[in-house]
């Protein structure tokens, strides 16, 4: 057949077949028994050409509302950020994004000295001593987090802040399942987690108290606090971050955290309806052989040459097997690539930038919601989502708010009973002064 | 000497440049001592680099110069499936309506996102003859993980928790037995036999009352059909367990066998391997998981469903679910990426692309049968494994192969794997390459053979082109670096 991807023609099918001693392709697959033997082709769509399928495709995608022609108040772990257009261009190199695992570092040093950067700005970011070269996303990084605790400590039972993103707590009860850990909730309260129910429920069976930096509804908690008080048990204190955050808050690793992880979504990769992302991973020194996942370390040559190569591989599962430290494998090496761009595009003082530009448009919107007769829930400190009571549903207020080219947040009422009518906005560095006045003069007029 | 290094990103930095480009804040400026807990305002800044846009193009243009992909060159990496990588399908990903749509907006603006996702997985369930496909794993590993999550909880929901071996080949994929591991389960592992395959009485040995499953790549990793695969899988179900079918060398058996029909309970495709979503230097991937019927009520939530209505849902009434097992739906720009190339080929491109890809596997086999051991003599599927055992007696090892195949502008074949085979190289063609970089590559095996005979330092002392020479790897695990520190 002749397809532009498939470069055999009747001539070299022929010598082939000629050189293996066969005479026809079906004879390669009679090691089939006839009895499994699929027979005639799959019922699939036909294929189309190039063009048709664009044409196609494009019309399908134009179906979606997306955040470049909506003005996207919608953040909830995935944010609508600035995306320096270099980010693309790089990704775009087909000497990385065609390339496999870096397992012949003569020939992946680009790739190899791409991911050490990597490493070296989230360790920088988090505060933390050394990060690993990315995982599949910031949820199954704090479940594997979770599972690191519960191996180091040999305890069983994880305290998870009931402020830390709900759909990554669900993935740290389905992995905790696996392991036959004990996941508890620690009540929120006022939008933080409530310290006096830490100290409850806390015991020497915790290996790691989880909370999220800003959490869930925004809030900016005092962490610091509550890693105290995991390390008084011996537990583990385990930090899910926002990256952008830390360009202006504390970092974890100045606050007690053991292990930070997070999502570096916010530098440079784009929604994509949930993925790829690019979940990172960064710890103590203490737990560097504990570590998940690959990590990228600094050597030299014969000739003395600086040069980098995959390293301490006897923690991952092609060595160690069902002894290894996660069985993980593929990883966000695209993403981590495009969220060291951004990183680097950003640099020291755009990070800053971004990151204060961030809490002063969520600041002012908190403003204008409050002026407008909306209750704002929480009063702490915020980065750049805070919470906001509507009066009704806020899917209705929703439907409402995009037939006007916005996309409202996130209703709180599906995964918080307290929080019914509530919705969680997020505010970015990418809106503007009259597009929060027009969500709020939206929200305002789908409320009377 | 020192000159020679390649420059990190951190040491063209200078104070006081700028890569970045923000509009001046239209709102009233903030002081974060004010709306802050002190100690929770950063005082040292994060020491990320200070460049300008240029420096950073510059920077990574070098960076991709040091570096192989397919675009680069053959590479013929056994089990990884390295094949061309569709251009529409970066395209199709980068559409505004598929890149910048958020996972959690109402369904209703995100029906076309749904529908080709659900039109996906319609077409997952065709190719594996399986019941129901989920897309929610990120990579195969972790599709491997939430199959063995969903025969738990099967057996479990049975009155059968007790089941805890799962059965796993010499010769599997090292994320098998792991995955089993953070699954709960403990590993058995049962032999291959003379021919390359699962040893059958090896297997009768281990299976049990505790038998939970038996996770089996087919055709193996040695390219070789599990001929025996009906009597494998009557002899787990007859003890009650379930067999698991790792889909990393699907690109052997499309429209020509499926895992439905060979009795296998679930599967996990690698969408990054088969379907083509690029490898990104090692992610992102894809690693949906099809289940027969009585494993549909244990998939993770939410499950993609289409309405009377004919419009798409996320339902997450699925009372016995694992649960989630990433935040979202899924990798879905490497889906899309992947429903593209399932589009591109059609019916007749799938059943083309296995054909060519085993007869090109075949013909390199045959091609170098007489230069190196060939242990297993039989028809392959689309991969190979030979054993440098001869060459080793000449003190040339199979690292040293790999390494002077760089010479050559090669990406090498994965190497010392399977386990079972002695100084193993494993080639995967791939049915994208043409019969010309076929003979081309085969030439310079064999001019490496003759090497091993002739001359074996040069093959011992390779690379000798490469930007680097090879790396000390036990200085790097001795004295990790594995960040940059300012001087």
């Amino acid at each position: 057949m002749k397809h532009r991807y498939l470069p055999m023609t009747e001539q070299d099918q022929k010598e082939m077949l000629d050189v293996i001693g066969v005479s026809s392709v079906d004879e390669l697959f009679e090691d089939i028994p006839e009895k499994v033997r699929f027979k005639g082709l799959y019922d699939i769509k036909a294929a189309k050409s190039e063009s048709a399928l664009l044409k196609e495709l494009t019309a399908l995608a134009a179906k979606n509302k997306d955040t470049n022609a909506n003005v996207s108040f919608l953040g909830a772990g995935v944010y609508n950020h600035y995306k320096p257009v270099i980010v693309d261009h790089v990704i775009s190199r087909s000497e990385f994004y065609t390339a496999y695992t870096p397992y012949q570092p003569e020939i992946s040093q680009g790739e190899l000295q791409a991911i050490f950067e990597f490493q070296t700005m989230i360790a920088e970011l988090t505060g933390m001593d050394l990060a690993n070269s990315s995982m599949y996303d910031g949820g199954t990084a704090l479940a594997e987090a979770g599972m690191l605790a519960a191996g180091h400590t040999r305890r069983k039972k994880i305290l998870v802040s009931e402020t830390v993103h709900p759909e990554y707590r669900d993935v740290v009860a389905t992995y905790a399942y696996g392991q036959s850990i004990e996941i508890v909730t620690i009540p929120h309260k006022d939008g933080v987690t409530d310290i006096a129910a830490l100290k409850e429920l806390i015991d020497d069976n915790t290996a790691a108290v989880i909370a999220q930096y800003p959490n869930f509804f925004g809030q900016v908690e005092d962490i610091q606090v509550i890693g105290d008080i995991a390390h008084e048990a011996k537990s583990l204190f385990v930090v899910s971050s926002n990256p952008l955050a830390l360009g202006i808050l504390t970092p974890p690793g100045k606050l007690g955290a053991d292990i930070c992880v997070g999502d570096a979504q916010v530098f440079g990769i784009s929604e994509a309806f949930g993925g790829p992302h690019c979940g990172f991973f960064a710890v103590t020194t203490k737990l560097m052989r504990k570590v998940p996942g690959r990590l990228i370390g600094e050597t030299v040559d014969g000739e003395g040459r600086r040069g980098y190569v995959l390293t301490l591989q006897a923690r991952e599962q092609h060595i160690r097997r069902d002894k290894a430290t996660s069985n993980i494998c593929s990883n966000q090496a695209l993403l981590a690539l495009a969220a060291s761009v951004a990183m680097t595009a950003l640099g020291k003082q755009g990070i800053r930038e971004m990151a204060t530009q961030n809490i002063a448009k969520t600041r002012y919107a908190k403003n204008a919601f409050e002026a407008a007769g909306f209750t704002v829930a929480f009063q702490g400190a915020h980065f750049n989502e805070i919470v906001v009571k509507t009066n009704k549903c806020v899917k209705e207020i929703n439907k409402g708010l995009i037939e006007k080219g916005i996309i409202g947040g996130y209703p709180l009422g599906q995964n918080y009973d307290s929080l019914k009518n509530h919705v969680l906005i997020a505010v970015t560095e990418l809106r503007t002064k009259e597009e929060i006045d027009a969500l709020v003069a939206e929200m305002g007029a789908l409320h009377a | 000497m020192h000159n020679e290094n390649q420059t990190l990103i951190f040491e063209i930095s200078k104070e006081g440049r700028v890569g970045y480009s923000l509009e001046a804040l239209d709102v009233p400026e903030v002081d974060l001592g004010d709306l802050l807990p002190t100690n929770l305002v950063r005082t040292e800044a994060a020491e990320l680099p200070e460049v300008s846009e240029l420096d950073i193009m510059r920077h990574y243009t070098a960076l991709s110069r040091r570096n192989h992909g397919v675009d680069s060159g053959f590479y013929p990496l056994g089990s990884c499936t390295m094949k061309y990588n569709p251009k529409i399908n970066e395209a199709v990903a980068r559409l505004s309506g598929f890149a910048n749509v958020h996972p959690l907006q109402d369904e209703s603006t995100a029906q076309g996102a749904m529908e080709l996702l659900y039109d996906l997985q319609t077409s997952l369930v065709e190719i594996t003859g399986m019941d129901e496909v989920t897309l929610q794993p990120a990579a195969g590993a972790h599709g491997e993980w939430t199959a063995l999550m969903m025969i738990r909880a099967f057996h479990e929901a049975n009155g059968e928790g007790h089941r805890n071996k799962v059965i796993v080949p010499d010769s599997a994929h090292g994320t098998n037995p792991a995955s089993a591991t953070v699954a709960g389960f403990e590993t058995i592992t049962v032999k291959s036999d003379e021919t390359g395959l699962v040893d059958i009485e090896d297997l009768r040995k281990v299976v049990g009352p505790d038998t939970a499953a038996l996770m089996l790549t087919n055709p193996n990793t040695l390219g070789l059909f599990e001929e025996n695969i009906i009597e494998m899988a009557e002899l787990i179900h007859s003890v009650g367990g379930k067999v698991y079918y790792d889909g990393a060398n699907l690109n052997a058996v499309m429209s020509k066998a499926r895992p439905g029909d060979m009795g296998f309970d679930c599967v996990h495709l690698n969408l990054h391997k088969t379907f083509t979503g690029p490898h990104g230097g090692g992610g992102p991937g894809s690693g949906p998981v099809g289940v027969k019927a009585d494993l549909i009520p244990y998939l993770p939530k939410p499950v993609l469903v289409r309405t009377e209505e004919g419009t798409y849902h996320f339902d997450y009434d699925r009372p016995q679910s694992i649960g989630r097992v990433k935040p979202y739906y899924g990798n879905f720009g490497i889906n899309v990426r992947a429903y593209t190339y399932i589009r591109t080929m059609g019916p007749d491109g799938l059943k083309a692309v296995t054909e060519y890809a085993v007869l090109n596997a075949n013909y390199m086999m045959r091609r170098l049968e007489p230069f190196y051991d060939l242990p297993y003599n039989r028809h392959c599927k689309h991969e190979f494994v030979l054993s440098g055992h001869r060459q080793k007696k000449l003190g040339v090892r199979t690292l040293d192969i790999a390494k002077r195949l760089l010479d050559f502008g090669y990406h090498p074949p994965t190497t010392y794997f399977p386990l079972n085979v002695e100084e193993a190289l494993m080639i995967e063609p791939t049915e994208t390459e043409s019969k010309e970089t076929l003979d081309a590559f085969c030439d310079v095996m064999i001019q490496i053979a003759k090497e091993a005979e002739e001359n074996p330092s040069i093959v011992q002392e390779a690379p000798h082109t490469t930007v680097v020479s090879r790396l000390d790897e036990t200085r790097a695990a001795r004295t990790p670096v594995l960040r940059y520190q300012k001087a």
